[in-house]
């Protein structure tokens, strides 16, 4: 076993491990904590693939404000869902079901595939995913226009957030 | 070296968990959380699949970044929504918004 498999190894297990408790833990706020380790380590794993670009964005965007906002949510909704009583549903168990079914399903339909055992390329020398990205998002040849369509999905999402959050008295 | 097939099965894990989350809390920004769990999950293939594939071809990479944006703008649209519904109706339970439900 390698040096990369070991660290992939620990950094699936936290993410894993994290995650589980983001669904399961009782204290909203905990879940929210135990989100940004989740998103942190999924950070590592960016940076593992040398997608340079996406670990940084994956800090500054998810842990920096999604996992924010969450915790905002949560404080401003505390006031009747105190972390007592159950936090999941009655039907949790088919919901666990359903969960493992899913996993099994996927891991089934990976196993029959035959690209699975594929082992990853050194990066061509000179080669600049940054530099790449940047031009990928900005030719016209390339994705230009997906890349126009998100920021306008994103103006779209602000003024909808401002004007359901917006308090009309 | 690390197999495509750990980074799948890991991501598999991740999106189930994440379903779990969606279909098992009653918190309504609990089911937010595992939303963007399942969005994690999607992303870390994406990433995967561009460094195991061609990396010249920036498609994996440009993609997890309009994931980003997405997952950005319903995290906004769905917390406003969560906070809206808490003014009227003084609950976060998704079992007890059942307006629509006659």
């Amino acid at each position: 076993m390698t040096v990369a498999q070991i660290i992939f190894l620990v950094v699936a297990l936290v993410t894993l491990v994290s995650a589980l408790m983001v669904v399961t833990t009782q204290n909203l706020i905990h879940a929210a904590l135990w989100l940004v380790v989740t998103l942190f380590a999924v950070a590592i794993l960016y940076a593992l693939l040398n997608a340079s670009f996406l670990a940084v964005v994956q800090v500054v965007v998810y842990i920096g404000a999604i996992a924010i906002l969450f915790i905002f949510a949560v404080m401003l909704t505390r006031k009747e869902m105190r972390d007592q009583g159950p936090q999941l549903n009655a039907s949790w168990g088919l919901s666990a079901l359903l969960a493992v079914l899913t996993f099994g399903g996927l891991f089934a339909l990976l196993q029959g595939w035959d690209g699975m055992s594929k082992t990853v390329a050194a990066l061509p020398s000179g080669f600049d995913a940054m530099n790449e990205l940047g031009t990928a998002l900005t030719s016209p040849n390339a994705f230009v226009l997906p890349f126009e369509v998100a920021s306008v999905l994103l103006l779209a999402a602000l003024v909808g957030a401002v004007y359901l959050a917006f308090n009309r008295k | 070296m690390v197999p495509l097939s750990w980074y799948l099965i890991l991501s598999a894990g991740l999106f189930s968990i994440g379903l779990f989350g969606v279909l098992a809390r009653r918190n309504a920004v609990a089911i937010l959380l595992g939303v963007e769990l399942m969005l994690n999950a999607v992303n870390v293939n994406l990433a995967a699949f561009w460094r195991y594939g061609d990396v010249t071809q920036m498609a994996g990479q440009v993609f997890a970044v309009i994931v980003f944006a997405v997952a950005a703008a319903e995290v906004a649209v769905g917390l406003a929504l969560v906070i809206s519904v808490y003014r009227r109706r003084n609950t976060v339970v998704a079992d007890e918004i059942d307006m629509l439900k006659w």
